[in-house]
């Protein structure tokens, strides 16, 4: 097996190019190159190319961590990877359905957050969590079995929807805590 | 340099040669300075055998100072001279400091960070914390028979890069080469799962003198991933003692003391809280020079009913972290108790009930930063050995940003991203014919600018004049291994650039720096020119160590003529390290560092090939 840090973020983990993905593979193929390119590993050098290499190499292998680690930067970089940039996932346009959705879940999290509501908006994570579950599961369908760029282009937006949703609810419950 | 040293990742090139590395902790009320020796970490102590040494620097009248122990006794008779918790004030300017009015001190508004006025004339903090680094590291040196080849240097996790740069800048101008900025809390968590050989997910809880930090770390097969942190750097032991204080004022009805009254005051008030740890009730007694008596009796009741708020506090930075390491209580395996602040009784049981499980107090919270430091440093210099490699992997606390139109921070790189990080983010010009662009970076979580801190401002220059939106200016931030932030901007078609090590608003510039180095007596006798060319003999000697090694290793990694182009230049080299002339020597360095970049890639991707061979996939 050859790796370098040109390669791509799945082969540079020498891990397969599919969304479905075993975590602790991932964190251990993640450790057992950062054991070697660590600025930690290097710190005894002097400063020079093979410490700004190695900087590269840790550097390149947290972005691809960072990229693979998420289920909705995955399913992005496997679109991306694909020949369909960001730039045409937002150039989709959305079903109306989902729409209606999506103003349905802010409505709800504006009420609680208008009232002050801890328990609703803890409510609320807990539920976006479980769709955000099965929304998983559906890319996995389409990225892995199905092969549908395009449905999961549009599966992406949703889960950008719910993400985004998702860190308002947590940044309102931040100031609670505070 | 150009070789990885790629056999044995982090081990030294020469086994045989112990470099002296030490890990330093410098706290707000105590700083201490711990090493590894025989492959047990182990605190250095004074003459009288004290490894504490309190964070205290005395500005004699006259000239002259006095340190730790010894500026003790000069906190109440000379308190606008003797500088306590001068933690406090790193990197921060006037309006961050809370309680100002209850210091002795004369404050200085200058832009940036605030400076004191003593009798030996205007102080910066990195100033008054370089004396208690060089105090330390004399200690150390004294100890250890010889000079020190690198520390590791710990600050608070939730520092931002103003308070980063402020510590560097002090061990810098203590004469120390700092290895690595280590988190405390981080340094907390190696010096207790090396211990303990844990597994799985801890928090520490980490209440020093005047800093908090809560970091959640999952430990697996010797690498420590920080998932999470979170503190106030405003909130420590300290402030339970100024809640004292203005009870004590309020119930013996006593008029505004003077400084000296004030400071005396503060330090009853430590002393009861210290007792009521142990006691039940403790006596708050003491004769103010005004003539005043203060007679007072505390009990554990009042004490937590006054210092309720300030224990809620802690909890909130607790469910932040948990939050965003997606995580509940139920989750964390054990909770470190780090820090002096963490022996009240009142904190540890709140501890224990949110977490739902005792504490774990089994390492002496003074300590503990100071040992894992030690550890950290010990690796980092290249003297651990094979069977003894872990890892950290730790996260930036705050998320940096640039100020956008409308005076919004636009994030760049998200809090609690594993460092090192790089990120790039593309902007355009908003007007026709646009030349220039100015940019102000920021650090903190609010939207607002206003809000966050200010870090730097810098300006591109020298975009050639296009239609609005046709420029393509990427910026790239680099947040290194010390958390430390570099900013550089280019203009893609025509390849305009410019960088910048973010220090301005907050930090010392490198003149700066090396006028307080000319100026300080220590270093008077200093030959510098005879220390730079040392440094490079060094750096050529481990240059040279490592080529040879990495030849013999991997040489058939090079064709005929890059060998001979190599051999050449190592050649050249050995016949400099002996001589007198720096310039030449850094010039033949350079010179062979760049020959052998290529060699050192090619060898880095063999290295990472082979790390991932011999596991299949199914098995990683």
């Amino acid at each position: 097996m050859s790796v370098d840090l040109s390669l791509d973020y799945f082969a540079l983990f020498g891990l397969p190019c599919r969304f479905r993905l075993d975590e602790a593979t991932l964190d251990h193929a993640w450790h057992t190159l950062q054991t070697e390119v660590h600025p930690d590993r290097h710190a005894h050098l002097p400063d020079g190319s093979d410490r700004r290499n190695a900087m590269a190499g840790a550097l390149r292998v947290n972005e691809a961590y960072t990229a693979l680690k998420k289920p909705l930067t995955r399913a992005q970089y496997l679109l991306e990877l694909a020949g369909m940039g960001s730039d045409v996932i937002n150039a989709n346009v959305m079903a109306p359905e989902y729409l209606f959705e999506q103003l349905q879940w802010r409505e709800a999290v504006e009420e609680a957050r208008g009232t002050n509501d801890i328990d609703a908006l803890e409510q609320l994570a807990l539920r976006l969590q479980i769709q955000k579950g099965g929304v998983v599961e559906q890319l996995a369908v389409q990225l892995d079995d199905q092969r549908d760029l395009d449905a999961a282009a549009d599966t992406v937006r949703r889960m950008m929807f719910l993400d985004k949703l998702r860190q308002d609810i947590d940044n309102v419950l931040a100031a609670f805590d505070g | 340099m150009a070789l990885l040293q790629i056999a044995e990742p982090g081990q030294s090139a020469a086994p045989h040669k112990h470099r002296l590395a030490v890990g330093i902790d410098l706290g707000t009320t105590n700083s201490l300075v711990a090493t590894v020796r025989n492959g047990i970490a182990v605190c250095l102590t004074d003459e009288q055998g004290r490894a504490i040494m309190p964070s205290i620097v005395h500005y004699r009248d006259g000239g002259g100072i006095e340190l730790g122990f010894d500026a003790m006794s000069t906190r109440v008779s000379d308190p606008r001279n003797t500088i306590v918790s001068v933690k406090r004030f790193m990197g921060r300017g006037i309006k961050d400091v809370t309680h100002i009015e209850a210091m002795p001190y004369v404050f200085e508004e200058t832009p940036g960070m605030v400076r004191l006025r003593t009798v030996q004339g205007s102080k910066s903090p990195v100033e008054i914390s370089a004396e208690l680094l060089r105090a330390l590291r004399k200690r150390a040196e004294a100890s250890l028979g010889g000079e020190l080849t690198g520390v590791v240097v710990t600050v608070p996790a939730y520092f931002d890069d103003a308070q980063r740069q402020a510590t560097r800048d002090a061990a810098r101008l203590a004469g120390l080469h700092v290895l690595r900025l280590l988190n405390e809390p981080t340094a907390a968590a190696v010096a207790y799962g090396l211990d303990n050989a844990s597994e799985g997910v801890y928090a520490v809880f980490d209440l020093g003198g005047g800093t908090f930090d809560l970091s959640i770390l999952k430990l697996t097969r010797g690498v420590f991933e920080v998932l999470a942190t979170n503190g106030d750097t405003a909130l420590g032991g300290d402030d339970f003692d100024h809640r004292l204080y203005c009870w004590a004022l309020d119930h013996a009805r006593i008029d505004p003391p003077s400084a000296e009254d004030a400071r005396r005051l503060l330090m009853a008030a430590r002393a009861v809280k210290e007792l009521l740890t142990v006691c039940e009730e403790a006596p708050f007694r003491l004769r103010l020079d005004s003539g005043e008596e203060v007679d007072l009796t505390v009990t554990r009741a009042d004490f937590f009913e006054m210092t309720r708020a300030l224990v809620q506090k802690t909890l909130a930075p607790v469910k932040r972290a948990l939050r965003d390491a997606g995580l509940s209580p139920r989750d964390v395996k054990g909770v470190v108790m780090v820090g002096g602040a963490t022996r009240m009784p009142h904190i540890q049981r709140a501890v224990a009930e949110y977490f739902g499980q005792e504490p774990l107090t089994n390492l002496d919270p003074d300590r503990v930063v100071a040992l894992g430091a030690a550890m950290q440093a010990n690796a980092l210099a290249g003297n651990r050995r094979e069977d003894d490699s872990w890892l950290l992997l730790d996260v930036i606390p705050l998320s940096l940003g640039l100020e956008t139109m409308g005076g919004l921070s636009e994030k760049v790189i998200a809090r609690n991203a594993t460092l090192p990080v790089a990120r790039a983010q593309e902007f355009t010009t908003f007007k026709d014919g646009q030349t220039a662009m100015s940019f102000h970076i920021v650090q903190g979580e609010r939207e607002l600018v206003a809000d966050c801190r200010s870090l730097a401002r810098f300006e591109l220059r020298g975009i050639p004049p296009m239609a609005a939106g046709a420029a393509r200016i990427r910026v790239t931030f680099q947040v290194d291994a010390d958390g430390l932030l570099s900013v550089s901007a280019l203009e893609a078609s025509t390849g305009v650039e410019a960088s910048i090590h973010v220090k301005p608003s907050y930090g010392l510039t490198d003149d700066e720096i090396a006028g307080m180095l000319r100026s300080s007596l220590e270093h008077a006798s200093d030959d510098l020119t005879a220390r730079a060319l040392r440094e490079k003999q060094v750096e050529a000697e481990r240059l040279l160590e490592a080529c040879a090694q990495a030849l013999a290793a991997d040489s058939e990694l090079l064709d005929e003529a890059e060998r001979t182009t190599i051999d050449a230049l190592i050649a050249r080299l050995r016949q400099l390290v002996t001589g007198h002339d720096a310039n030449a020597l850094s010039d033949a360095i350079a010179a062979l560092s760049r020959a052998t970049e290529d060699f050192a890639t090619r060898r880095m991707n063999r290295s990472l090939s082979k790390a991932l061979t011999g596991h299949n996939i199914d098995e990683l």
